[in-house]
C-alpha cells in the first residue's frame, strides 16, 4: 500500500498554519527573538529545541498571547494575530509548571474551558469523560490537583488543554517533571493523541531525543534565532552548521581546508601530518576555503590492522565509554585530537577486542560525513 | 523534655501578669454585687442585666456594629482592588508613588487622619453621623487590607491566570474563578482585620460622628470620664469573651484546614 508521506512543509502550493514574518522580541534592550522567520503547518508535531534561554518559552507566550512581537507579525491561519487577546485565540497551551487550578478537582479543572463557552451541561460532561477517558484518569476525576502523583498532573494540564479541541496545542517542557520510563511512554502517548486528534502540536524540549522522537519537524534555536528547521532525521545527518552538528548528538569535528576533487568530492587538509582525508559534499568549496569535517561515531568504525577504507587513521585507545548496549571509544590520534568510534555490544564485555592504550586503527567512509563550512 | 530555667519561668510569669492581670480584675469587678467599683460585695450577675436594658449602650453597639461591618466589606473589595492593581498592573506611571501611598496611613497618627477627614466632611458639608464614620473607617482600614492582600498575591502564581486566560476566561472571570479563591483566605483575614479596627476604634470616630451616631469605644470612653461602672466591666467582659471566642475560632480553624491540607498530601503520596 502507498503511502503518502506527511510533509506540507515540501509543498509550495501548501498554506501553513502559523507564519512568524521576521519577528522580533525585546525586552528593554535585550533582544530575546532576533528577526525569525519560520512556517508551521496544519497537522504538524513541531519541536523547539534549544538551550536554555534561547527563547523558546518567548515564542510559545507569542502564539498563546501572553508577549507581543516588538517588531513583525505572527500569522495563525492566514490571520495576523497581533492585538487578538489570549481569550479570543483559538490556542491553548500546556504550561511548563502545568498551571493547575488548585482549588478545583481535576474534573473542573478539564471542563474550565468548556464551561467559558458552553452553557449545555451534557456536552460539557461528555467532552470531559471523554477527555479522562484519553488520558486514563477517570479514576481521579474527583481529586484536588496535590492528591494526584507527578505523572498524573501532566496529564491532567494535557487533558485541560486540549479539551477545547483548539488549532494549535502549545506544550512548553512539558515532560520535564517526568523520569525516564514515563517520559518515554508519555512521549508515545502525545504521538498517539496527536494522531487521534489532527491538533497541531508545537513542543518545547531542552531534550534532543525527545525532539527526534515526537516531532514531524524539529527548529534548533540559538540566541533567539533559528539556526536550522528540518525533519529529525536530516538535523541529525545533514547538519547545515557545526553548531547544530554539535548540538544533536556526539559529533567528532575535524577542522581542515577543501580542495575539490572529482564531482562533488573534496580533499580535507587537517594536519600537517596526517594523510588529507575524502569527503562527499553537495555542498561546494573553493579551495583552500576553511571547513569543518562532522563525523558521527557510530560511523567510525574501529579496527586493529589497517582498514580499505576511504579514510583511515592510527590512534591508540584513551578512554572507553560503555553504554550497555554500545561502546563508545575515545582514540587519541599522534596530533593530539580525539576521534569518537561508537560500536554495538554483540559480545560479552569479557570479549571484546580492544582494551585502554591498545595501538589501532579508525576509518570511515567518504559519504560518513557532512563538510561545513561553519 | 526541656526543663524550663528558673529565668524563664520568672520571665514568663511577670509577662503574662503584665499581660492579662488588668483584663482579670476587670472581669472580676464585673460580676462584682457592689455599685462600688474597688469594694467587693459577692457575686452577681446584675450588672449584666441592666446592661441589657441600658438603651443608650445597645444603641451604642448597634451603631458599631453596622459601622464596622459596612466600613470593613467595602474596605476589602477597595484594599483587594487596589492590592491587584498595585501588584498585577505592571509598570505604570507613578506605580511608585502609589504603593508608597498606600503604606502612609498605616503610619499616620490618628489624630490627623479623623481630623483631616472631618474637615473633609465640613467641606463637603456632609451631615455627620453613621455615613461618615463608616466613610473614615474604610479609608483608614482599606490600607491595612491591601497590604494583607498584597503580600499573598506577590507569592501569587501569575501562570495559574494566564492559564484561565488560556482557556478562555475573560480578565475578570479569570479573578473570580481563579484568583480569588486562591487568595481567599488573605482576603477574609483583611476583613477581619477591618473589621476588629473599626470596631476598637475611638479617635477616628470621635472626629467624624456627630449627635445622632454614637460608637461602643465613644460611649465607654465618656461614661468611664463619669466614674467607672460596673455596668461598663460587664460590657468590657463581654467584649473580652467575644474576642476570645472569635480568635479560638479562628485558630481551631486553620489548625482544622492544616489537617486535612497534610491528610490530602498523605493520599496523594499514596497514589503515586
Ligand atoms: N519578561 C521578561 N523580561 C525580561 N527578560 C525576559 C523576559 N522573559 C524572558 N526573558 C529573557 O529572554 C530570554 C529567553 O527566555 P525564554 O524564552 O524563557 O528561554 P527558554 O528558551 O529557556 O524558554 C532569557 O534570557 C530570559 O531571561
Ligand atoms: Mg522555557
Amino acid at each position: 500500500m502507498a503511502e503518502t508521506v506527511f510533509a506540507p512543509w515540501d509543498d509550495p502550493t501548501e498554506k501553513p498554519l502559523i507564519r512568524f514574518h521576521n519577528v522580533t522580541k525585546r525586552f528593554g534592550d535585550f533582544t530575546a527573538i532576533d528577526d525569525l522567520t519560520l512556517d508551521i503547518f496544519e497537522r504538524e508535531f513541531f519541536a523547539l529545541l534549544g538551550p536554555s534561554g534561547c527563547g523558546k518559552t518567548t515564542m510559545m507566550r507569542m502564539l498563546a498571547g501572553f508577549e507581543n512581537p516588538t517588531e513583525g507579525a505572527i500569522e495563525l491561519a492566514g490571520q495576523d494575530i497581533a492585538g487578538v487577546p489570549a481569550n479570543k485565540r483559538a490556542v491553548n497551551m500546556m504550561f511548563q509548571s502545568y498551571a493547575l487550578f488548585p482549588h478545583l478537582t481535576v474534573w473542573d479543572n478539564i471542563a474550565f474551558g468548556l464551561r467559558r463557552e458552553s452553557k449545555d451541561k451534557a456536552a460539557i460532561a461528555a467532552r470531559v469523560e471523554e477527555m479522562l477517558k484519553l488520558t486514563r484518569l477517570e479514576k481521579f476525576a474527583r481529586r484536588k490537583p496535590h492528591q494526584i502523583s507527578g505523572g498524573q498532573r501532566q496529564r491532567v494540564a494535557l487533558a485541560r488543554s486540549l479539551a477545547k479541541a483548539p488549532k494549535l496545542l502549545l506544550l512548553d517542557e512539558p515532560l520535564g517533571a517526568l523520569d525516564a520510563k514515563l517520559r518515554e511512554a508519555t512521549q508515545f502517548e502525545l504521538m498517539d493523541i496527536q494522531e487521534k486528534t489532527g491538533t497541531t502540536f508545537v513542543i518545547v524540549t531542552h531534550d534532543q531525543e525527545e525532539a527526534m522522537t515526537v516531532a514531524s519537524r524539529v527548529a534548533v534555536m540559538d540566541e533567539g534565532r533559528v539556526m536550522q528547521v528540518a525533519t529529525p532525521e536530516r538535523i541529525y545527518e545533514a547538519p547545515d552548521s557545526v553548531y547544530v552538528a554539535d548540538f544533536i548528538g556526539d559529533v567528532n569535528l575535524l577542522h581542515g581546508t577543501a580542495a575539490p576533487s572529482g564531482e562533488d568530492t573534496y580533499v580535507v587538509t587537517w594536519s600537517a601530518n596526517e594523510a588529507p582525508v575524502q569527503a562527499a559534499s553537495t555542498r561546494s568549496f573553493s579551495t583552500g576555503q576553511t571547513c569543518h569535517l562532522a563525523i558521527r561515531p557510530e560511523k567510525v568504525a574501529i579496527h586493529k590492522d589497517k582498514p580499505e577504507a576511504d579514510n583511515a587513521v592510527q590512534g591508540k585507545v584513551l578512554d572507553i565509554a560503555y553504554l550497555g548496549n554500545l561502546s563508545t571509544y575515545h582514540v587519541e590520534l599522534p596530533t593530539g585530537d580525539i576521534i569518537k568510534a561508537q560500536v554495538a555490544n554483540t559480545r560479552r564485555i569479557s570479549r571484546r577486542d580492544f582494551t585502554w592504550e591498545d595501538p589501532v586503527w579508525v576509518s570511515w567512509s567518504k559519504t560518513a560525513g557532512v563538510l561545513l563550512a561553519e | 523534655m526541656n526543663r524550663l530555667s528558673s529565668f524563664n519561668v520568672v520571665s514568663l510569669t511577670l509577662g503574662f501578669v503584665f499581660l492579662y492581670v488588668p483584663m482579670l480584675i476587670l472581669v472580676i469587678y464585673s460580676f462584682n454585687a457592689s455599685k462600688l467599683v474597688t469594694v467587693w460585695a459577692g457575686f452577681s450577675t446584675r450588672w449584666y442585666g441592666e446592661l441589657l436594658s441600658n438603651e443608650a449602650f445597645l444603641d451604642a453597639a448597634w451603631v458599631t456594629l453596622r459601622v464596622a461591618v459596612i466600613s470593613s466589606t467595602i474596605a476589602t473589595v477597595l484594599g483587594t482592588m487596589a492590592a491587584y492593581v498595585l501588584v498585577r498592573g505592571g509598570r505604570f506611571m507613578g506605580r511608585t508613588l502609589f504603593s508608597g501611598m498606600i503604606y502612609a496611613p498605616l503610619v499616620m497618627p490618628e489624630v490627623i487622619t479623623g481630623l483631616s477627614l472631618l474637615l473633609l466632611f465640613i467641606g463637603l458639608g456632609l451631615d455627620r453621623g453613621v455615613l461618615t464614620i463608616v466613610l473614615a473607617h474604610t479609608t483608614f482600614s482599606m490600607c491595612f487590607v491591601s497590604v494583607v492582600v498584597s503580600s499573598r498575591l506577590v507569592s501569587f502564581d501569575r501562570s495559574l491566570e494566564e492559564a484561565a486566560l488560556d482557556l478562555g476566561a475573560s480578565p475578570w472571570d479569570a479573578f473570580r474563578l481563579v484568583t480569588l479563591p486562591i487568595i481567599a483566605p488573605a482576603v477574609i483575614s483583611g476583613w477581619l482585620l477591618a473589621f476588629t479596627l473599626s470596631l476598637d476604634d475611638l479617635v477616628i470616630a470621635s472626629f467624624t460622628s456627630g449627635p445622632s451616631a454614637t460608637t461602643l469605644p465613644m460611649k465607654i470612653w465618656s461614661s468611664v470620664r463619669l466614674g467607672v461602672s460596673p455596668e461598663i466591666n460587664a460590657l468590657s467582659t463581654i467584649l473580652i469573651g467575644l474576642v476570645t471566642i472569635g480568635v479560638i475560632a479562628a485558630s481551631l480553624a486553620s489548625k482544622h484546614a492544616a489537617l486535612r491540607a497534610k491528610r490530602d498530601e498523605q493520599a496523594a503520596a499514596r497514589a503515586a
